[in-house]
């Protein structure tokens, strides 16, 4: 449970259907170590599914404990905590590579604008296949507004949980059928806080900030702005009714994350949409250029091979 | 910060350890917390005292050992000690100070039988 915001466990949907019961797909330990199950998981079974759950009487140690064995030892584990989710974020990072397909992490508060934008993105992408993985505690509003785009989304809905993580994540992306070097969006739950340490597979987490919101923003949350390496300044089209002052929240920005990018945008006028489709495109083509040159190599490869059997293999 | 499900990974951790090492016990519990992690450590303890009753750590004693957080800072060309994330440069005082170190959230190692 989180102590922030008091979330809990067990209550996750994607596309309205309870996230964890028996099924294919790999296991993954809090230590990174993985291997594959193809049965549903019942009470005697060893391995804790899940990232969150109560430690209950359930778990008994399988083993026979000699009692007078009481010799302490020290048993060294080196392991970071977030492991788990890790471990499944570069599995999720791995089968995006794999397809050439740029995906995106999109973080910020509630109400600064993230869905509208991505529902004009898609549209001025007009061509571009994209998909997206929407994130809300209830409710599947933004997933049915994207799919009014043409665009296929899938709603992952947390209960009381306050961000996505990476094992979601990786249900999502099975259930949406990605294809070859498309672009896919992560809309994260609306939240400066807690997204931040949980990474996803994604190969940038994208800020969204609007000018309806205060300056000091980034410093305020800087944990968020540290890991993005995008700000969009959202609603530049409402300056004209404001007071914000741009310098000081990219200056604010800066300060945090001195390497970040801010690009301003307004989804309702289009102004700066330009920069941020050019972000997109090219992150498109990276993705879609690493695929290329891994399929490159891995031909190099059983050519080699092929060379040293020296017949084909089967 | 998520210390209450950070204290859950570090159990986990514990538990998948003890199904390869074989211990059924824990008495010490050694986690490496950067200075620049956020986590607050009296959350920590509270969290980890609270997840370990009923499971086979409970009871352990839980060692925290603060890393310290450092930076380079791109005026001085240095790595520098850095007590806040987006804190300034001690010596030069500028914000252009790139983390380098001291967030990370680790269980070390423990003490177990």
């Amino acid at each position: 449970m989180c102590t922030t915001c008091g979330c809990g466990t067990g209550e996750v949907t994607i596309d309205g259907a309870v996230a964890h019961q028996g099924h294919e797909h790999d296991h993954v330990h809090a230590d990174g170590t993985t291997h594959s199950h193809d049965h549903a998981h019942v009470a005697e079974h060893a391995h804790e599914h899940g990232e969150e759950h109560s430690h209950s009487p359930r778990y008994a140690p399988a083993h026979a404990h000699a009692p007078g064995l009481g010799a302490k030892r020290m048993v060294q584990i080196e392991q970071d905590i977030l492991a788990k989710n890790n471990a499944y974020a570069a599995q999720n990072r791995q089968s995006l590579a794999e397809r050439g397909i740029f995906a995106l992490n999109l973080v910020s508060s509630p109400g600064s604008g993230k869905t509208t934008l991505l529902c004009k993105t898609i549209a001025m992408l007009d061509g571009q296949t994209v998909a997206v993985i929407e994130g809300d505690q209830q409710t599947s509003q933004d997933a049915e507004r994207i799919r009014a785009t043409g665009a296929p989304a899938i709603q992952i809905n947390t209960g009381k949980g306050c961000h996505l993580d990476a094992h979601m994540v990786g249900h999502a992306m099975e259930k949406l059928s990605l294809t070859e070097n498309s672009l896919l969006m992560i809309e994260n739950v609306g939240n400066l806080v807690c997204p931040a340490a949980f990474d996803l597979g994604e190969a940038h987490k994208v800020a969204i900030l609007s000018v309806t919101e205060g300056e000091d923003k980034p410093i305020k949350y800087p944990d968020m702005f540290r890991v993005a390496s995008l700000m969009l300044l959202n609603k530049i089209d409402l300056l004209p009714h404001l007071d914000f002052d741009v310098d000081a929240v990219i200056g604010f920005a800066r300060r945090v994350n001195p390497q970040i990018r801010v690009i301003r945008v307004s989804a309702t006028s289009g102004e700066g949409m330009g920069e941020w489709l050019d972000f997109l495109r090219d992150g498109l083509a990276n993705a879609g250029a690493a695929k290329q040159e891994t399929v490159a190599s891995l031909k190099r490869r059983i050519a080699q091979l092929e060379a040293q059997l020296q017949r084909p293999l089967p | 910060m998520h210390e209450m499900s950070l204290a859950e990974g570090v159990l986990q951790l514990i538990e998948d350890a003890s199904r390869r090492q074989s211990f059924a016990r824990v008495s010490t519990v050694w986690l490496e917390i950067g200075q620049l992690a956020g986590v607050e450590v009296e959350a920590m303890r509270f969290c980890f005292d609270a997840v370990t009753r009923g499971s086979m750590a409970e009871g352990a004693q839980l060692e925290v050992i603060a890393t310290p957080g450092s930076g380079w800072c791109m005026q001085c060309s240095a790595t520098v000690a850095l007590s806040e994330v987006f804190g300034a440069c001690p010596r030069c005082g500028t914000h252009q100070v790139q983390v380098t170190g001291g967030t990370e959230m680790r269980v070390k190692e423990l003490e177990v039988g």
